[in-house]
């Protein structure tokens, strides 16, 4: 596809807006044309937190992401919100651990994974997030190791270089499951 | 042999202040200061609104005229500009303590190094003699008619008093130049607060207790006399903060 | 496309101001737009420059008076309340004729309004930044890349006209991150013997200084700045057409309602209907000379805003009040989505086919 929309959504501190950063810098290192928009404001500590990214072939438009080809659900107000807005033949990412009930739409590919369950289970407790993005790059295409290893080298600070091992594995427990 | 000379950080511009103000004395004794301490070619000063407005035009060095009350935090740009230069501004009452007194403050907190040379007439001359921050109780002004009721419109705000609890200042002191001892006084006030400036110790502010015959309606002898029992009770002189000389003890 | 980083725009704003030559930056904490300062907070100190957090709205615009009358590239940026805030120093900063830089990255108002992004502040950027006759260069960026270009072109275009140049976002703008390109040839500033930096014994004394009690006078100081206003119109003004050529329909937009006016084209077009837009870059100088071209060509103008209608005002000027107007909007935050617009255009070309 020339174009691919992403809406990430969950609380704030889930850390939605860096897988969403992650793959925007993927994205780039890739030659995509990319932007990333957040949302912001006083609901990113704790409220409800979501971010748009498109990928693209060509210029992107506008960069506001209302009808994702991708819908990354992280808590339930967020599937409950955005459910809808998914093109139809899209894909919805589910995190089962959070969210009980199931997707209602039936022209759309769903992927259920118990994200954050995985992530305490493997004591890596804030990358849940991680977890779906290796998820998504299994699911959709575009694992490749070196525009991974790129990606997260401009996402997580040189200072926080000890993360980038567990951030991989969190992305490959993702893929695996 | 010279006996008296106009100095050369001054303009030959006349100046437009009305008989027996006593802007003229504090100009004069600003440039004397610029002159004796060799920093005119170095200096840039911040005229205010009020009747100092055209202060641009009266002394020799680079001059600014800022909006009102924001002298301080246009001196603040130019000095953190020019780290090198002597910046000072020159700022009446109602700039200083009531639309700038937020900047006046900051100011001080931040310990700017610069100079404030504030007058305090008690009174908006500029605009025709409305009632100023520091117009004192019972005061009669055009905008308090009856006197100042303290009641209504609050009290006068005594400047070197406040902000001597701000951490930040370093150099308070108030003086008048209502007679040749109070000049003399508040000439070495003046100076050292462009000294203290060139010795990098920080916000330095000399309240200067003046006179405004015309909007007082007093003639301008009996003006000078209604400073000694009006205007010095309520505000005394003296130094209210020298950090660096308390610090020396 | 290996020497693009991903940056906010606010960001990219701030680093290219820094390029450009600015090192005194002074502002007050406001959503959205404070990663300019968080930015200039960290840099800074790092390059000898300046970075202060002032008391107030009001303090930081003088701030900025005071660094400029000494010559030196200097900053503040705010988001629409504080901008209303530094009306009085734009005011001043135009009287004596000093160069700025000023970001606004809107928000929705009026009063305290809300966070969410806006194009509400257009009519007082371009019209009424504060008391008096006076203009400011508004630069309307549509991308990250653009939020860095003209935070650039802004401090020449300011230098060169002894004027502020504002930088017109808004909080999509400011908040969203995108491929950019820092590369820039810097110019050297032009000579400014005007500033006040000290005689040095040497001249007579700079005036800084923005008060004419001489009607004469001031009239001569405003007819003067008016005919600089004059050249800038006829040589400043910036645009862009897009898919102009042939259209019939006109979608007139900037900044982030451009990118949306975009896709909805796309689709148009995809329907057969011949639709292009013009973005004006300078929103003051308007560009009104791709405007005049068309007269007579053009039906109907759609002006896609995030306010009530202000630019729309300005495109009924340059079309001389020549076709019928349509207006597109949200306000208060929201943004029109493609749909909005592909159903404006459609009605314009006569209803859904």
């Amino acid at each position: 596809m020339a174009t691919t929309q992403y809406l990430f959504a969950g609380f704030g501190g889930q850390g939605i807006l860096f897988s969403g950063k992650f793959l925007a810098y993927k994205g780039l290192t890739e030659d995509k044309q990319v932007s990333w928009l957040p949302s912001y404001g006083p609901e990113m500590r704790g409220g409800t937190a979501s971010c748009s990214v498109i990928l693209s072939d060509t210029p992107v438009g506008s960069p506001i992401v209302s009808k994702p080809d991708v819908l990354v659900a992280m808590n339930l107000p967020s599937l409950d919100k955005y459910e809808d807005s998914v093109v139809s033949g899209g894909t919805i990412f589910v995190d089962s651990a959070l969210i009980e009930r199931k997707v209602k739409r039936d022209d759309v590919t769903v992927h259920y994974i118990p994200a954050t369950r995985l992530a305490s289970d493997n004591g890596m407790p804030t990358l849940a997030n991680m977890i779906i993005v290796g998820k998504i790059l299994k699911e959709l295409g575009g694992y490749n190791e070196e525009t991974v290893n790129a990606a997260l080298s401009k996402v997580i600070s040189a200072k926080r270089a000890d993360m980038l091992e567990i951030n991989k594995k969190a992305m490959s427990i993702g893929a695996n499951n | 042999m010279v006996v008296f000379e106009k100095p050369h950080a001054l303009t030959d511009v006349p100046l437009h202040y009305c008989p027996g103000c006593t802007h003229g004395i504090v100009h004069r004794l600003v440039a004397e200061v610029m002159d004796e301490l060799g920093i005119e070619g170095k200096t840039v000063g911040i005229a205010p609104v009020g009747c100092s407005v055209m202060a641009y035009n009266y002394f020799n060095c680079d001059m600014i005229e800022a909006a009102h009350g924001r002298a301080p935090a246009v001196a603040t740009g130019v000095k953190r500009a020019l780290p090198e230069n002597i910046v000072f501004t020159y700022q009446g009452d109602g700039d200083l303590a009531s639309i700038g007194m937020a900047e006046t403050v900051h100011a001080a907190a931040r310990n700017e190094n610069i100079t404030i040379i504030f007058i305090n007439n008690a009174i908006y001359g500029m605009t025709g003699g409305q009632m100023a921050p520091t117009s004192l109780p019972g005061q009669i002004t055009q905008t308090s008619p009856y006197g100042r009721d303290t009641d209504h419109c609050g009290f006068p705000i005594k400047v070197c008093e406040m902000l001597s609890e701000v951490d930040g200042a370093e150099y308070l002191e108030r003086v008048a130049v209502n007679n040749v001892k109070n000049v003399k006084n508040a000439k070495k006030a003046i100076k050292k607060a462009f000294q203290n400036q060139i010795d990098g110790k920080g916000f330095s502010l000399v309240e200067v207790i003046s006179s405004c015959p015309t909007n007082w309606g007093l003639t301008p002898k009996k003006a000078l006399e209604w400073i000694d029992e009006k205007m010095i009770p309520y505000y005394p002189l003296g130094v209210y903060k020298d950090r660096s000389a308390k610090e020396a003890e | 496309m290996a020497d693009k980083v991903l940056m906010k725009g606010n960001e990219a704003i701030a680093e290219a101001a820094i390029i450009a030559g600015c090192r005194h930056y002074f502002g007050y904490p406001i959503t959205p737009q404070t990663e300019i300062a968080a930015y200039m907070a960290k840099r800074m100190p790092k390059i000898g420059g300046c970075f202060l957090q002032a008391e107030s709205e009001v303090a930081a615009i003088n701030m900025v008076y005071g660094v400029a009358s000494t010559g030196y590239r200097v900053m503040t940026s705010s988001s629409s309340p504080g901008i209303s805030l530094k009306g009085e120093g734009l005011s001043y900063l135009a009287g004596a004729d000093l160069p700025s830089l000023v970001i606004n990255v809107q928000r929705g108002g009026p009063g305290l309004g809300g966070i969410q992004p806006s194009q509400s502040d257009y009519y007082q950027a371009t019209k009424a930044g504060g008391h008096g006759d006076f203009r400011m260069l508004v630069l309307a960026p549509a991308s990250v890349q653009e939020m860095a270009d003209l935070t650039v072109k802004g401090f020449e275009l300011a230098d060169k006209y002894r004027m502020t140049s504002m930088i017109l976002a808004d909080g999509t703008m400011g908040q969203m991150m995108e491929p950019v390109s820092l590369d820039y040839e810097i110019a050297k500033a032009p000579e400014k013997p005007w500033a006040t930096t000290g005689t040095k014994m040497e001249r007579e004394h700079n005036i800084v200084n923005s008060l004419f009690l001489q009607p004469d006078e001031l009239e001569k100081s405003n007819n003067e700045r008016f005919e600089r206003y004059k050249y800038i119109e006829e040589n400043e003004a910036m645009y862009e057409e897009y898919m102009m050529d042939d259209a019939e329909i006109c979608i007139t937009a900037f900044g982030i309602a451009s990118r949306v006016a975009k896709n909805a084209i796309v689709e148009a077009r995809k329907k057969g209907i011949k639709v292009g837009m013009i973005r004006p870059i300078t929103l003051w100088p308007f560009p009104n000379k791709p405007f005049e071209k068309t007269i007579g060509k053009i039906k109907t103008y759609i002006s896609v805003e995030l306010s009530m209608g202000q630019m729309i005002d300005d495109v009924k000027l340059a079309t001389k009040c020549s076709g019928e107007y349509v207006l597109c909007n949200r306000v208060g935050g929201m943004i029109p989505s493609p749909e909005e617009v592909l159903a404006a255009i459609e009605k314009a070309n006569g209803g859904n086919k």
